[in-house]
């Protein structure tokens, strides 16, 4: 006598069991802690606040301990959390001009006020696996003192070099935000086409960086080409402000890493405007300059309507490039192939056989 | 669960959904774009639908969740679980106790009645997606009732294949005015839809749509004069209950092609056997 199967309970308990005990690995080998996370595999928490739009890293370790280092779920986890999460304001935008800079180099000027500051980039290594590592020895770190960096002359001004550009009227003017305008919110409010910058740029921001890597290469290859140069990139720290309604002015509440990349894209002008440079835009959290490069290339991409350009490719189609960046979105709806679907394919059964039936000759 | 509130979700959050679901009934198939929150649980696994049911669900309601017509799939089982510990409701398996129902791909057999709500989870909303990709282009068809390419794709399909070759997620029509699609269900379903005494929600969480069908509303599945729509029927009874009126799972039970049918419906197929017995 045939049983339907049972036990779904029993059995999501006990996968439940056996995941925690498969994250914990061998006991004998000492467990990760969250500072370890923070600081050694720094990147990698950067990455997960980028994609999981929270800026905590003590939470994004977390998430990244918990989901066994799957990086995709770990931005889910971050994402979870974050939507509970009251919202209590807007922050004034994050000045990056007056960043602690770290980093900031430019591909389009040999030199400029500020001057080009390497800062801590892998461009530059040679990819050797470094043994010494494996045998866990920083010692070459502890006995070689602090790192030189420039002489430093106080107080030294790094203007944005797209700033230097905009003096001269060579590259399109920014259209500042109108400021009563509310900030458009992605996880509050659901997307509508056509989409504004603002709302395009917060769904980059937070898109999967291999899919947006992917796209921004294919529109170097070809496919929607807009002629980038590097004008800016920069790493640092920026304060960022709120104003709360009590008081009316701004209080600094925290300051975050950041990472900046403004693209400078040829154009070639029409009737009415003269030739200039157009820009394309990428912040992320953290250390993250592939991901702030990506963004500002698909960015510019995908300003082709505003621009007079006619999309041609993918990376230029503002529907395909939304709706389909968001990875924890299409991690779920890939993945939802594992549930059951006994029932859409019982019909498909039923139709395919009722098909074949009707044109299948007769034996 | 101190941390959470009743049924997960924040009250203004409850509220904006609300809001969206009182205008998905006042035009019934519409689809209404609604703030969709991020949920703890995967996307495709019935966010919209987990949503739709945490702003509905009340103290007194008495919930039913299944999957593939089933109480004890996986999700179910996951679903259920989660708003009995974020909610304390109570839980059922039978479909006349329940007071609101969250189903993936399937309506009860037992007929639904005034007063319940049924949620379905619905992975795409737009019932023209796969002639048109494009949400601006949509729409638009939709706001101009523009529904010719539908007709025509049910067209090709009788011309090639002598009947309409879909078995799931048939579209149908929405009081004369909506085309909507009612989610993976077995179109053997679609005849629960029309004039059903339940009012019927359905959440897209990833899409973030949300529509409905009031209760005694007509829906339509779409067909020709001469092709009238028509469902699914076995020629086996279900081995274990004997029905021959619900829908059947196909169970392959040796290696060597042998199967047998039983009701998709485990709290329908149970309470015929108790019945039986």
């Amino acid at each position: 006598m045939y049983v339907a199967v049972k036990g779904g309970e029993q059995a999501i308990e006990a996968a439940h069991r056996l995941l925690a005990q498969e994250r914990r690995g061998d006991p004998a080998v000492p467990e990760l802690s969250l500072a370890q996370i923070e600081e050694q595999l720094a990147l990698l928490v950067d990455r997960v606040m980028a994609e999981g739009s929270l800026h905590d890293r003590e939470l994004a370790a977390l998430a990244i301990k918990q989901a066994r280092g799957d990086l995709l779920e770990a931005v889910f986890l971050l994402r979870a959390y974050r939507t509970t999460l009251p919202r209590f304001g807007a922050s004034e935008p994050i000045d990056t001009g007056s960043m602690t800079i770290r980093r900031r180099i430019s591909a389009t000027f040999k030199d400029l006020p500020g001057g080009q500051i390497l800062g801590p980039t892998f461009d530059y290594t040679h990819r050797l696996l470094d043994f010494d590592l494996a045998a866990g020895a920083d010692a070459e770190l502890a006995g070689a003192g602090e790192p030189t960096s420039a002489p430093d002359d106080g107080e030294a001004s790094m203007p944005r070099v797209v700033d230097l550009l905009d003096r001269e009227g060579l590259i399109e003017a920014e259209e500042p935000d109108d400021e009563s305008d509310p900030v458009p919110d992605l996880t509050r409010a659901p997307l509508r086409f056509p989409a504004d910058r603002a709302a395009r740029l917060q769904n980059l921001a937070r898109g999967d960086e291999g899919f947006l890597l992917s796209l921004g290469y294919s529109t170097q290859r070809g496919y929607g080409r807009n002629h980038p140069f590097a004008g800016e990139i920069r790493l640092g720290d920026v304060d960022v402000e709120l104003v709360p309604e009590e008081l009316g002015f701004a209080v600094t509440i925290a300051a975050i890493g950041v990472t900046e990349c403004h693209l400078v894209n040829q154009f070639r002008g029409s009737a009415t405007a003269p030739a200039q440079f157009t820009r394309g835009y990428g912040l992320a959290f953290g250390e993250a300059e592939r991901k702030a490069m990506v963004m500002a290339l698909v960015d510019r991409a995908l300003r082709g309507r505003e621009l007079g350009e006619t999309p041609a490719s993918p990376a230029q189609d503002e529907e395909f490039v939304l709706y389909h960046s968001d990875n924890v979105e299409a991690s779920g709806f890939v993945q939802h192939l594992k549930l059951p679907h006994y029932v859409d394919f019982q019909s498909e059964l039923v139709l395919v056989r009722n098909l074949r039936a009707g044109t299948e000759p007769a034996p | 669960m101190s941390a959470y509130n009743f049924a997960y979700l924040d009250e203004q959050t409850k509220r904006m959904i609300r809001r969206a679901i009182l205008k998905a009934i006042a035009i019934p198939g519409y689809q209404v774009p609604f703030g969709s929150r991020e949920m703890p649980l995967s996307y495709g696994w019935g966010t919209g639908g987990v949503q739709v049911t945490a702003s509905v669900i009340g103290p007194d309601d008495v919930l039913k969740v299944i999957d593939q017509g089933a109480d004890d799939t996986t999700n179910a089982v996951s679903i259920r679980h989660f708003f009995a510990r974020t909610t304390g409701v109570r839980t059922t398996t039978r479909t006349d106790e329940a007071t609101l129902i969250q189903t993936r791909h399937r309506i009860p057999e037992t007929p639904l009645c005034a007063g319940q709500i049924m949620v379905f989870q619905v992975p795409i909303p737009e019932p023209l997606r796969w002639l048109e990709p494009r949400e601006t282009e949509t729409r638009t068809m939709h706001a101009l009732e523009e529904y010719g390419v539908m007709h025509v794709r049910l067209y090709e399909d009788i011309t090639q294949h002598g009947r309409v070759a879909t078995a799931y997620d048939y579209p149908v029509r929405v009081n004369g005015r909506y085309i909507m699609r009612p989610s993976p269900i077995p179109k053997f379903d679609n005849p629960k839809l029309d004039r059903s005494p339940a009012l019927l929600l359905f959440g897209a969480g990833r899409e973030k749509r949300i529509y409905a069908v009031p209760p005694w509303t007509p829906v339509k599945s779409l067909d020709f004069d001469d092709h009238p729509f028509t469902i699914e029927r076995w020629e086996e009874a279900c081995a274990l209950c004997g029905s021959r009126e619900s829908f059947l799972d196909e169970v392959i039970v040796d290696d060597k092609g042998g199967r047998i049918f039983v009701c998709s419906d485990t709290d329908y197929c149970g309470r015929r056997r108790e019945h039986l017995a």
